[in-house]
């Protein structure tokens, strides 16, 4: 075995706001840090940076910020470990990356997780079609390639990524040709003191309001795709109201023309890590499904593992910042490098705008929360399980053989062995499974988290090898 | 006070879970208890393979048997477990590799396996996926595989179809020795019944404690991985000589590599945890039987627990010195073998004669100190 490399005192994965703020944090404080993403640059998601050969930059209040904290790190001592793909994590705390360069190992006492959250889709017939994707996937889009949407597209969804990129698009002239926006204007006017609470971002959402008024986009409040239609792609969706739960309701349905779809239903935290390694879980529904159970400093209940940002809860960039402080100040605490004393001075501040931020942060994550008369909503011909083709109905009928928790569902209906590994559909599949059983969330489970954490080539794992160099136990007893 | 069962077992498992089916079949009211679901521990998680190249020489007869049934499982259990019955094949790629091919395939034929020792290129002709630089092959028309993961579903529908109580998410934590049985001490409560089977896989050791028994049983950790579904790459179970590589590809597309490479963790703590690097000495083995196998990206891996007795085989029987209880547990790779060796207990228990003999634990059990002095 290749050994690890073992020269840092704290690893982070995940470039993004908690990530490179924990980094820098740590690095500040004495410890030799190395922060790890599978993109070529820093940002995460909201920082996403541009890519080079992108068309045009994309301008805007998360890219100013983005490069502002991407400058902060260069001038850092954090060993930037980019362009890896994370596959495995074992022990306390052995990273297994998959690079340029094939498989590399790290291991290091304390492990930082910010690994962010993926986006959840709300199932209906036809969401599978070519020309239907994420919402989170179309800010990529956007952000990091600067790509234009075909011509007759339709936005659908719920919370305020909805309007970014409603605003985003229209602002460089691709403009949706409608927006479905599950909530009503009485939830968003319900957000509306919370978000007073952050003028920066107001002022950013009432751009967001001006942009699409000004682009007359027709708004359908209160709605949700009912199904997408076409041949080998996209060509229409039918829309349908809803009510205050998310319910499908009667009433008129109307049919619009479409040559692609952006449909998100809100993010669900990434907590594959904490899990495979053991960390004691809770589920948390406003914040977005299972966590990692953690104190305000982000440590879990295994030694120096900490979680942060949206993998450890949906409450956005501004508070995975803070939280990234806060992880950053303990891991330096718990590794002796800075005293009791230093730590709750430094951490008073960061721990006090944390509490100022919730409010705002808790009404986002109300707006984008799992609406469980939804799915209730959905189709029995639906697929949920779009690796492997495995529609509610299937799903009904395991829960009714007596799968009674998911681990057991996916045994019984292959839901969620696909290369997603349930990140797509695990949160709709154990909201259906809890409700066909009527017990809750806790109940059902959560997928055993399994290496490797994104699907990895057998090629690339390789290396250069000859037969005889492969270590070959002693043959089973005849 | 609860009903008196005539059996009950503790384990779901495909041992359990079998010796419960054909009691019940046989007449007897039979209650079934596992900690968790049914066959979600090794059963669920085990690669599936049903071969004889892996199989123990003394086994050969039995896993010809189960091999048989697992053949014809809807019509025994009623339920599809998506067993593919094809050829296998045994690869030795050095000198060493291919007597030691030759010295194993001929006695597991001595024992009845129909194995044919072949030339690289032959099973080249038998399965074009392979690499041409296998010197020798054991060639066997007996093999393929079952959909380890279905079992669950399958056991539990045929054995609630049978009439047996079954309660998952109930463990076990004591066997009571009573005047008319046993009383197993569960989470949801006592259970009574005459007979008691101790199927618990790896923790057998520990139930065997409850009842005074010292059985010592090792536990293996064993890593398995599944890639993506990939175009048609093979058709055939492509093991090699020294049984640490099992290789199929499943009618969906998936490929699952297995052989028995050990991971780390412990029945214990019942977490285990998959070592990355022998995970990739189990891919390096198989892409090089397989090469085409190098286009594929690996999507799962995981661990499971195979328990082992001290001489390696299996202990199924009845439990020395304790009227009507038995236990039924670490048949090497048992998942050939299981469902023979589960129907021939329940023979037993029914008061039938076996076709072929058990494997009695007493020649695995510590005989009685000595007194002093």
């Amino acid at each position: 075995m290749v050994s690890p490399h073992c020269h840092f005192d704290v690893l982070v994965l995940g470039g993004g706001p908690a990530g490179m703020v924990s980094a820098i944090t740590a690095s500040q404080n004495g410890l030799r840090v190395g922060l790890i993403d599978e993109q070529s640059e820093a940002g995460g998601q909201i920082w996403r940076a541009p890519w080079a050969s992108s068309p045009q930059g994309y301008e805007s209040p998360e890219a100013r910020d983005g490069n502002k904290m991407r400058d902060r790190l260069a001038l850092s001592s954090v060993t930037c470990l980019f362009g890896r793909r994370i596959w495995s994590v074992t022990d306390r705390y052995r990273v297994d990356l998959l690079g340029a360069d094939g498989v590399e190992t790290f291991q290091a006492p304390h492990l930082i997780v910010a690994l962010g959250a993926h986006e959840r889709v709300i199932p209906f017939p036809g969401w599978t079609l070519p020309g239907v994707m994420g919402l989170a996937a179309a800010t990529i889009m956007l952000k990091a390639h600067g790509l234009a949407p075909p011509k007759d597209w339709v936005l659908a969804g719920v919370g305020p990524l909805l309007a970014a990129v409603a605003a985003g698009y229209a602002r460089k002239g691709h403009p949706p040709k409608a927006i479905i926006d599950l909530s009503g204007p009485s939830d968003w006017f319900a957000a509306l003191p919370s978000l007073a609470s952050r003028p920066g971002l107001f002022k950013q959402g009432v751009g967001w309001v001006l942009s699409i008024v000004s682009s007359r986009i027709p708004i359908y409040f209160r709605h949700a795709i009912r199904r997408a239609e076409g041949q080998d792609r996209i060509s229409a969706c039918l829309i349908g109201p809803v009510d205050a739960d998310g319910k499908s309701i009667d009433g008129p349905e109307v049919g619009i023309a479409c040559d692609a779809m952006m449909v998100g239903n809100g993010l669900v935290p990434g907590g594959e890590v904490p899990r495979l390694l053991g960390a004691d879980q809770v589920y948390r529904h406003e914040l977005g499904g299972w966590i990692p159970e953690c104190d305000p400093f982000g440590r879990t209940s295994l030694e120096h593992l900490y979680a942060i940002g949206d993998g450890a809860g949906i409450r956005g960039g501004a508070v995975a910042c803070i939280a990234g402080k806060l992880a950053g100040l303990a891991a330096a605490h718990d590794a002796g490098r800075i005293d009791a004393g230093a730590f709750a001075h430094q951490s008073a501040q960061a721990l006090a705008e944390h509490r100022k931020l919730s409010a705002f942060s808790d009404a986002m994550a109300h707006m984008i929360r799992l609406r469980p008369a939804q799915v209730a909503s959905i189709e029995a011909d639906a697929v949920i399980c779009r690796c492997e083709d495995v529609t509610r109905q299937d799903l009904v009928a395991a829960a009714r053989a007596g799968a009674r928790d998911v681990n057991q569902l996916k045994h019984f209906t292959r839901c969620g062995m696909g290369p997603c590994q349930g990140r797509m559909c695990g949160d709709v599949a154990a909201e259906i499974l809890a409700q066909e059983h009527r017990l809750d969330r806790q109940a059902v489970g959560y997928w055993t988290a399994r290496p490797p954490l994104r699907p990895i080539s057998l090629q690339s794992m390789l290396g250069r090898v000859d037969y005889a160099d492969i270590p070959i136990p002693k043959p089973a007893p005849l | 006070m609860s009903t008196m069962h005539d059996l009950i077992v503790i384990g779901g498992g495909i041992n359990g879970a079998t010796t419960a089916l054909f009691a019940a079949r046989g007449g007897m009211d039979v209650a079934v208890i596992d900690r968790g679901p049914l066959c979600r521990e090794a059963s669920g998680v085990n690669a599936g393979t049903l071969t004889m190249q892996m199989t123990r020489v003394a086994l050969i007869p039995y896993a010809l048997r189960a091999h048989h049934m697992w053949a014809t499982a809807r019509e025994w259990l009623g339920h599809d477990v998506g067993v593919v019955v094809c050829d296998g094949l045994s690869l030795a790629f050095t000198e060493q590799e291919a007597e030691l091919l030759a010295f194993r395939a001929g006695k597991r034929r001595e024992a009845g396996a129909p194995i044919t020792l072949i030339t690289g290129q032959q099973a080249l002709q038998i399965e074009p996926g392979l690499s041409d630089k296998a010197l020798l092959a054991g060639h066997c028309r007996v093999d393929g595989y079952a959909n380890a993961y279905l079992t669950g579903l399958a056991f539990r529908t045929a054995l609630l179809d049978a009439g047996v109580t079954l309660t998952e998410n109930n463990p076990a934590t004591d066997i009571l020795q009573t005047s008319s049985g046993f009383e197993v001490v569960t989470k949801q409560g006592p259970l009574r019944a005459k007979r008691v089977v101790i199927a618990g896989g790896v923790w057998i050791e520990e139930m065997m404690g409850w009842l005074g028994i010292d059985l010592p049983i090792k536990t293996l950790v064993n890593q398995l991985a599944v890639t993506e579904r990939i175009p048609t790459a093979m058709r055939t179970v492509v093991g090699i000589a020294n049984g640490l590589l099992s290789l199929k590809q499943y009618p969906h597309g998936t490929v699952v590599i297995g052989g028995g490479w050990q991971g780390s963790g412990s029945r214990e703590g019942g977490t285990c945890s998959l070592l990355p690097e022998r995970l990739v000495g189990n891919i390096r083995l198989a892409c090089h039987a397989v090469p085409a196998l190098k286009d594929a990206r690996l999507a799962r891996a995981w661990t499971g627990f195979e328990a082992e007795t001290r001489d390696a085989l299996p202990a199924v029987g009845p439990v020395p010195g304790i009227h009507n209880a038995y236990v039924i547990g670490s048949i090497h790779s048992g998942y050939t073998s299981g469902p023979y060796l589960a129907k021939l207990l329940a023979d037993q228990i029914l008061g039938r004669e076996p076709d072929l003999p058990l494997f009695p634990i007493d020649r695995l059990l510590k005989p009685e100190p000595l007194a002093q002095g």
